[in-house]
């Protein structure tokens, strides 16, 4: 025996089941269908304006940096005033998200704005997040047309905008807007959760930022009116 | 073909690695680090141990139903257009890999970081039949140029110093001005981002491993510091995912209760950088990702410790704590341990999958001192583990014959409390004889202890007697 046929015999010869029993059947089935929460830390259960408060500290704490804007008008300006402070070209790479779109990139008439994936030419790119988590200061960014997955790895800046009302307080409230927007075991192809920027470890154990993704990550907050 | 076992030379490896004075310096680095950083992530979530429990628990239930539940993940993998191709042993997982690459007309292929390839011998395989695997995560990266194994799970490079690896650079790294400066280690990591960049570029397949499978999505799951899974699935015409097979769980949420514990327990981060979660291959509209998205799973042994006195072992989340907390571990290194698994839990997983004749030196490379289990994020009884391997080699008298005839010498007296009493307060003292109120610096037939320490001269009278006489005054 080989392969497939193999590996579940001897699953089965292991744990002396014969695959058949229903009860063993139904166990497995209700947990996927009701996927019930494990322990969720009481960090992230606040209130609205202490979820941001929090969501910001974790994303400090994750070395990436942060500005919190009252509306989206306020993003072309913020966006040119970071490329201006790490000395960076004007322009930016981003999707085809209709947020996105939405946004007066005009009003930076120096802002060159290109859109699509990355070939790993471009130094900076905006992605707007599908949602995010305020426990851990943690992105979460869906893959497809609208937010290329290439725009979140291969730019050295990523800036990514988030609405204040998708910062979550934990992962499951994510899961469960990913079954609402996808179906109840729908997923993107991809799902990425991002905290901080790109580091390893693996010189001497020292943390060193800007490994092969993004040296830095820059967070655009949208406060909710 | 899979990773050759030198296990059974764990004594001579540990002698070796001791001796030599790299290694020591680096573990030496790394020893403290792991430790505090952990000790800070955990002290900061009140709810760790409920998480804890909670995990270990759930992995029990997994392991129950493996079969079900990977029945439902292969199911699922196919809904999202993907391919899932079964291997029990390392050849089988290495010939399907290899078909993959051969129908691609693979050149080159990026790796992300896997223990699984490791076991298979992956990447000699491939070289063997003219394909180049290029391990893109930075440790693994400088092992690779160095032509060594990882010497630990997360931290592969562990036991290379900084010097070294500007050694390898340079020795590598030809097109590169020889006069160019890589004294800080943000130079040596520019280079190899650098290096790496064209290669991902290139790259005709993305091999990575998953540190979890969801059965509700057939989702894999893998996280990493760098981004360079992300950049070797993503960039390439196919993803393969090589994973074994104990690494499904139920659901997205049951995902999140194992990562709130691997980053933590694994380098003191609330989450790894990128935590990613995919699902099948590039799909209408996406601009971007892989055309072809394959998972091989592997059993390798595994299916044998379900229902047994090992199937504890199968909780392992691969975080590394039991390892950055072994006193063993600190001492020799990752290396001397013989094959991919080192530490505590490599002491137990390796008799586990390469036979105990193989891999039973391991489990007597400890010194029982527990912190292995009481940091494990799933809470598996290492030490428990190790003793069952102990009484297995025992049985089946794979021992040194004088561990043997030690053994029957001190149960002839155990067996005899009065004889063993007797025996006990005449050795204490002609040791006290010998040792005076100092330390002895040779004894006979005990030179393994006295040659790298003194023993100490017994002073008083023998713990038993003590205790008698507490007994009597209360």
């Amino acid at each position: 025996m080989k392969g497939r046929e193999a590996v579940f015999a001897n699953i089965k010869k292991s744990l002396r089941v014969s695959g058949e029993d229903r009860a063993r059947r139904e166990a497995i089935a209700a947990r996927l269908e009701r996927h019930p929460r494990g322990v969720v830390p009481a960090r992230g259960q606040k209130a609205d304006r202490e979820r941001l408060e929090l969501f910001r500290q974790m994303v400090e704490v994750a070395k990436a940096s942060i500005a919190v804007l009252d509306n989206k008008e306020e993003v072309p300006a913020a966006v040119a005033a970071y490329l201006r402070s790490k000395n960076l070209p004007q322009s930016i790479r981003h999707g085809d998200d209709e947020r996105l779109a939405l946004i007066p990139w005009a009003k930076e008439r120096t802002l060159e704005v290109t859109k699509g994936a990355s070939d790993g030419a471009q130094l900076a790119s905006v992605s707007y997040s599908f949602g995010a988590v305020a426990e851990s200061g943690t992105l979460v960014m869906v893959s497809g047309a609208d937010n290329p997955t290439t725009l979140n790895f291969l730019p050295d800046h990523h800036l990514v905008v988030v609405d204040e009302k998708d910062i979550a307080g934990d992962y499951e409230t994510v899961w469960d807007k990913i079954r609402e927007c996808y179906g109840a075991k729908g997923m993107p192809r991809v799902v990425n959760w991002i905290t901080g920027p790109s580091r390893s470890g693996d010189i001497e154990q020292t943390h060193l930022l800007g490994a092969h993704g993004p040296r830095s990550l820059h967070v655009l907050v949208v406060r909710s009116t | 073909m899979s990773q050759a076992v030198n296990s059974p030379h764990f004594n001579a490896n540990a002698r070796k690695a001791l001796d030599d004075a790299f290694l020591q310096k680096a573990l030496a680095r790394s020893e403290k680090g792991f430790i505090e950083r952990r000790k800070a992530a955990v002290e900061k979530l009140p709810e760790y141990d409920a998480i804890r429990d909670s995990a270990r628990d759930l992995k029990d239930h997994i392991l129950a139903h493996l079969d079900l539940y990977l029945e439902a993940y292969e199911k699922n993998v196919i809904a999202a257009g993907g391919h899932v191709h079964w291997a029990a042993d390392a050849e089988e997982a290495n010939e399907i890999i290899h078909g993959i690459c051969k129908r691609l007309d693979a050149k080159t292929v990026a790796k992300g970081k896997s223990m699984i390839s490791e076991e298979t011998g992956l990447n000699a395989y491939l070289e063997e039949r003219g394909i180049r695997p290029i391990e893109t995560d930075l440790g693994e990266y400088i092992i690779q140029l160095r032509g060594e194994t990882p010497s630990h799970l997360i931290a592969p490079a562990l036991h290379v110093t900084k010097e070294q690896i500007e050694a390898d650079f340079r020795r590598a790294h030809t097109d590169l001005p020889p006069e160019r400066n890589l004294d800080e280690p943000t130079s040596l990591l520019a280079e190899a981002r650098a290096m790496l960049r064209e290669k991902f570029l290139a790259a005709d397949v993305g091999i990575t491993g998953a540190n979890f499978l969801i059965a509700e999505t057939g989702s894999s799951v893998i996280v990493t510091n760098e981004g360079n899974g992300d950049l070797t699935q993503t960039l390439a015409k196919a993803h393969i995912v090589i994973s074994s097979i104990e690494k499904v769980v139920p659901t997205r949420e049951d995902a999140a209760t194992f990562l709130r514990l691997l980053a933590r327990t694994a380098s003191g981060l609330d989450l790894s950088v990128y935590t990613t979660f995919s699902t099948g291959a590039r799909r209408e509209g996406d601009p971007d990702g892989p055309l072809e998205y394959h998972v091989v799973l592997l059993d390798n042994g595994r299916s044998n410790m379900l229902g047994g006195k090992f199937q504890e072992m199968l909780r392992c989340i691969r975080c590394g704590a039991c390892m950055n907390h072994c006193p063993v571990f600190h001492a020799v290194g990752g290396h001397a341990y013989g094959w991919v698994y080192p530490g505590p839990m490599g002491a137990v997983l390796t008799p586990s999958l390469v036979g105990v004749e193989k891999g039973g030196q391991l489990p007597n490379a400890s010194t029982f001192c527990g912190r292995c289990e009481e940091v494990c994020p799933v809470r598996i009884p290492l030490p428990k583990l190790m003793r069952n391997w102990r009484e297995r080699e025992f049985e089946r008298h794979l021992q040194p014959a004088a561990a043997r005839y030690g053994l029957d010498f001190w149960a002839a007296f155990a067996k005899r409390p009065a004889l063993y009493r007797a025996a006990t307060s005449v050795a204490m003292k002609v040791l006290r004889l010998i040792g005076g109120k100092g330390r002895i610096r040779s004894l006979p037939l005990a030179s393994g202890w006295t040659k790298h320490r003194d023993f100490p001269a017994p002073q008083g009278e023998t713990f038993q007697a003590l205790w008698k006489k507490r007994r009597v005054a209360r």
